[in-house]
């Protein structure tokens, strides 16, 4: 019993980077319509900048986190700009490989900068863990601390799309993008703010996603990444809710999945979950439904 | 002689006229025109890759399913190859190189079409990015759970353990650590004899009645349904196909190395092979040859560049597809060629002047 609460700690812990991760592939799909493959190498680059900060620059946690914010959030709309901006009228296969050619470009640039060698993360969240029920189970400060954020982004994110004109913006660019730019909406700043939040919220993830696994690499980004994107289709791509609620199932599946069945199989049973859901519901758990016309 | 035909015979003629190219640079009987040795190195890769393209367009292209797991038949096609391979010696002491080699490939082929039809009858129940998104999914399933299999051979038994590396007999495929000590016995030969049998299912498949109905399904399902049109079988069909190909693909490509892991079929494998099709162009056969081998050769071309060439590489692809999709470049583009092409045709009518003047 203590054992499987535990585990779900760690599940809810993990699976709420996937869902800050997934927030920023869902915004991204509902507004430009595209899958950004680089997403999971700009959680990468978030993360060595956090880490230069601390090591080499010697910034306080906090003011390295508002670094690698500051510096993904730019990268994210120069992306936009240079690669994706060019490609509006273009297939979304095309898009696509643009993309998947920012990742490769991602991970070569930080493998330049900062080499093939694995970088120990240090450890930035200093909140002490708690112990329940009379020592037994011990939570981590760092799951707290990463679950408290996923929490505080996901109400701060519905509040922006549903409460501030950015976000009515953000909402008529992607129902119809041609009937937006009529009514005089600026579509792309509302483009890129979308890829500026995404990306810092990237940032986060990146910061969260390391502290838990100190291992950074230049492919740290790509697996989480790819997760990511599995839990923001299955939660349904283009709903906020639906991230968040696919980022943190996806987590306890996978966390549940290694501890009780097999450690090889943890990664293939959460893309059987994903299968199973998406045959019974295919647009996602929280995804609308869009009829087809003739 | 019609347009169809003849754009197929220049296809299968560029195979055809690269492979003697390719033959006589490795026997090296021209002066100065002999293949390096890392050259060579990649040539079963690059028949590999051209295959593992054109059938990838199949279903991309020709069907309009995006498939992000085709590194999974692939790699399907790679293990039930070596394992035939090593069985026939096991089993039969089979020595003859090239007959193991085209059974290998043919059980590679078999495996990978089932997994294809236990993958695709869910798979195209569902459309778009959902599509892809399974298919990626089922690509990571195959490679996790390839790393949880153990195979041996002992006599005519083929023993399979689950979790369990303690099997009797030689063990041909350990687990994570892959197939290992498998006999190479891969040749450049069959490499280009199974590019030509992919082009020639590929490209009658394309020009046949079902062919039709396929690229009519893509264009639009619910017109093509309404005309009585199968939407499941056609679509289960070039699916189905594809993977067939991609499974002989991986087999040759497994009986080429002397170990190989399932890590070597990752995510990454299939982006790459859709790669090659994007940029050949999506449902172009011709293109898809044309951009695996330049493609699998540019890293190795780019050896003097060393620590960059993944970087430029990276670079290259954005800005092919930049200039190829976006329509400003386009316009950019189509200006200059316009612009040769009048400069071109002043120049004939000019000389055709001077020609008659003479």
């Amino acid at each position: 019993m203590i054992s499987l609460l535990s585990h779900l700690m760690n599940g809810l812990s993990l699976g709420s980077v996937y869902a800050i991760i997934a927030l920023g592939y869902t915004m991204v799909y509902g507004i430009a319509k595209m899958l950004n493959f680089a997403h999971g190498d700009v959680i990468m680059i978030g993360a060595y900048i956090s880490f230069c900060a601390i090591h080499y620059w010697n910034l306080p946690p906090a003011l390295a986190l508002v670094a690698a914010m500051a510096v993904c959030t730019v990268l994210g709309i120069v992306i936009e700009r240079l690669a994706y901006k060019p490609l509006r009228q273009a297939t979304s296969l095309a898009v696509l490989i643009t993309a998947i050619g920012m990742s490769y470009l991602l991970q070569n640039s930080a493998l330049l900068i900062w080499g093939s060698n694995t970088k120990s993360f240090p450890d930035m969240i200093n909140v002490p863990a708690i112990s329940l029920l009379g020592g037994e189970l011990i939570i981590k400060g760092e799951a707290i601390v990463t679950i408290l954020a996923c929490v505080v982004i996901m109400i701060a994110l519905t509040l922006f799309t549903s409460r501030t004109k950015m976000g009515k913006a953000m909402r008529g660019v992607s129902e119809d993008k041609g009937a937006a730019e009529l009514m005089g909406i600026n579509v792309n700043l509302t483009i890129s703010v979308t890829f500026a939040i995404g990306s810092a919220l990237a940032a986060i993830a990146g910061v969260l996603l390391c502290t838990a696994y100190p291992a950074l690499t230049p492919t740290t980004g790509s697996m989480p990444g790819i997760k990511a994107f599995t839990a923001a289709v299955f939660g349904g791509i283009g709903s906020i809710p639906g991230a968040m609620v696919g980022g943190i199932l996806l987590g306890v599946i996978e966390i549940l999945g290694k501890a009780y069945i097999s450690m090889e199989l943890g990664d293939a049973f959460v893309f059987a979950v994903l299968i199973i859901v998406l045959l019974v519901k295919p647009t996602g758990l929280l995804g609308k439904k869009i009829h087809e016309k003739v | 002689m019609n347009k169809k035909l003849r754009s197929n015979l220049i296809t299968y003629g560029i195979v055809i006229l690269a492979f003697i190219v390719c033959q006589v640079a490795i026997s090296g009987s021209i002066d100065g025109f002999k293949m390096t040795r890392s050259l060579k190195g990649q040539l079963i890769p690059i028949c590999v890759y051209i295959v593992m393209a054109v059938s990838l367009n199949l279903t991309v292209g020709i069907s309009g399913e995006l498939s992000l797991g085709h590194a999974g038949f692939m790699s399907v096609g790679a293990f039930s190859g070596i394992i035939m391979s090593s069985w026939l010696v096991s089993a039969f002491q089979m020595e003859n190189e090239l007959v193991r080699l085209l059974l290998a490939m043919i059980a590679g082929g078999v495996f990978a079409g089932i997994a294809g039809v236990l993958i695709g009858i869910p798979v195209l129940r569902l459309r778009g990015d959902y599509l892809a998104i399974v298919t990626l999914a089922f690509g990571e399933i195959i490679r996790n759970v390839l790393n949880t299999l153990y195979f041996s051979v002992d006599g005519k038994a083929l023993h399979i353990g689950f979790n369990n590396p303690n099997l009797t007999g030689k063990i041909v495929y350990n687990g994570p650590a892959g197939a290992v000590g498998v006999d190479k016995i891969a040749t450049f030969e069959m490499g280009f004899v199974l590019i030509l049998f992919t082009l020639f299912v590929v490209l009658n498949l394309i020009n046949s009645r079902s062919g039709r109905a396929i690229m009519a399904i893509r264009d639009s399902r619910i017109a093509a349904e309404s005309v009585g049109l199968n939407v499941t079988k056609y679509k289960m069909m070039a699916f189905v196909t594809s993977a067939v190909l991609a499974g002989m693909a991986g087999a040759l490509y497994g009986l080429n190395y002397s170990t190989v892991t399932a890590a070597k079929f990752k995510f990454d494998t299939s982006i790459l092979v859709l790669v090659f099709v994007v940029l050949g162009g999506i449902g172009n056969i011709r293109g898809s040859i044309i951009a695996a081998a330049l493609l699998t050769l540019l890293p190795e071309l780019l050896r003097s560049f060393s620590t960059y060439r993944m970087l430029v590489y990276a670079i290259v692809l954005i800005l092919v597809m930049l200039a190829t999709n976006s329509p400003m470049m386009k316009s950019v583009l189509s200006s200059i060629t316009g612009k040769i092409k009048a400069l071109l045709s002043g120049r004939k009518a000019k000389s055709g002047k001077a020609g008659d003047a003479a």
